[in-house]
């Protein structure tokens, strides 16, 4: 492991591959949405859920936010990174979703560093999270940026 | 629901909300999401970082806004597409009941009759400063 201060400015291009499958739970489904204050029916009720046309209970938008920050966590806990997390910022984030995320599914993440550029004494870290089924059916794309404050930001 | 795209306009309103922020709102997200950094929940970290005091995560404010957009098209699976800049923090203070308030208005942006999309812009405000910034909704009108 090399000693690194501050961000690597060669982690752009990297990809951290799927780790372990999340598996998306009806419970972890309402307990996201009363969290987010969201009303809507399908996020608690299969009935209300099924008259929709889904299979099983429907996930608020932001809930991929879940999986992304997991696989987040590969990058910010990676020490060849330089990633103090105590001063990160989150600058920016982004849902594109193929098919709603519904209560049954199993989803793995696999991230991509896209761009490091340098800010002042800190980075701003652009990651995308390519979310997939097990079996690889395209759920979601993620996006999001950081904001690695520098000393004295 | 559906709605008739041809009867859309852009700058029309499609809705309003004023959601109520307290700690334990934020106790309870951070519990949620698994985003446990303490600037969230610890007066004395936050401000250690050189924040004014504990703040909202950004993901909170992303994640209640968008409600105005799920009751108008009253389907939460309709949004494709969903995306924000975070600006400014939202300052929660530690006060019995809410410690801030997120206003939230909805308009139509955009609508694409070929795709069957319609864009809702949001404006997102907290003690009068912008905290969402080209926050974007996408929504697909069956």
């Amino acid at each position: 492991m090399t000693e690194q201060k501050g961000v690597n400015p060669e982690l752009a291009g990297r990809v951290y591959p799927a780790g372990d499958a999340y598996s998306v739970g009806r419970e972890k489904i309402r307990e996201f949405a009363r969290a987010v204050k969201a009303t809507h029916p399908a996020h608690y009720d299969v009935e209300a859920a099924r008259e929709l046309g889904y299979k099983d209970l429907v996930a608020p938008p932001t809930f991929a936010i879940i999986v992304a920050q997991r696989a987040d966590a590969q990058l910010i806990e990676d020490p060849e990174a330089g990633i103090d997390f105590s001063r990160v910022v989150h600058a920016d984030q982004r849902f594109v979703h193929h098919r709603p995320i519904v209560a049954g599914d199993d989803l793995v993440a696999e991230l991509h560093v896209d761009q490091v550029r340098s800010m002042g004494g800190g980075a701003m870290i652009t990651t995308r999270a390519e979310i997939s089924t097990a079996e690889g059916e395209g759920i979601a794309t993620t996006t999001s940026s950081i904001l690695v404050r520098g000393e004295g930001q | 629901m559906t709605v008739a795209l041809n009867e859309l306009s852009v700058g029309q309103e499609i809705g309003t909300a004023a959601i109520d922020v307290s700690r334990a709102d934020l106790v309870r997200y951070a519990g949620a999401s698994g985003d446990f950094n303490p600037i969230h929940w610890n007066g004395r970290f936050a401000e250690q970082v050189g924040l004014p005091g504990v703040i909202a995560h950004g993901m909170f404010t992303m994640g209640a806004a968008v409600q105005v957009v799920t009751d108008w098209i009253g389907n939460p699976g309709a949004v494709v597409d969903y995306q924000t800049r975070f600006t400014k923090p939202v300052v929660v203070e530690d006060i019995d009941g809410p410690g801030a308030t997120i206003e939230v208005t909805g308009v139509i942006g955009a609508v694409d009759e070929a795709n069957s999309t319609v864009r809702v812009d949001l404006t997102v405000m907290s003690a009068g400063q912008k905290v969402l910034v080209k926050a974007q909704a996408v929504v697909r009108a069956w």
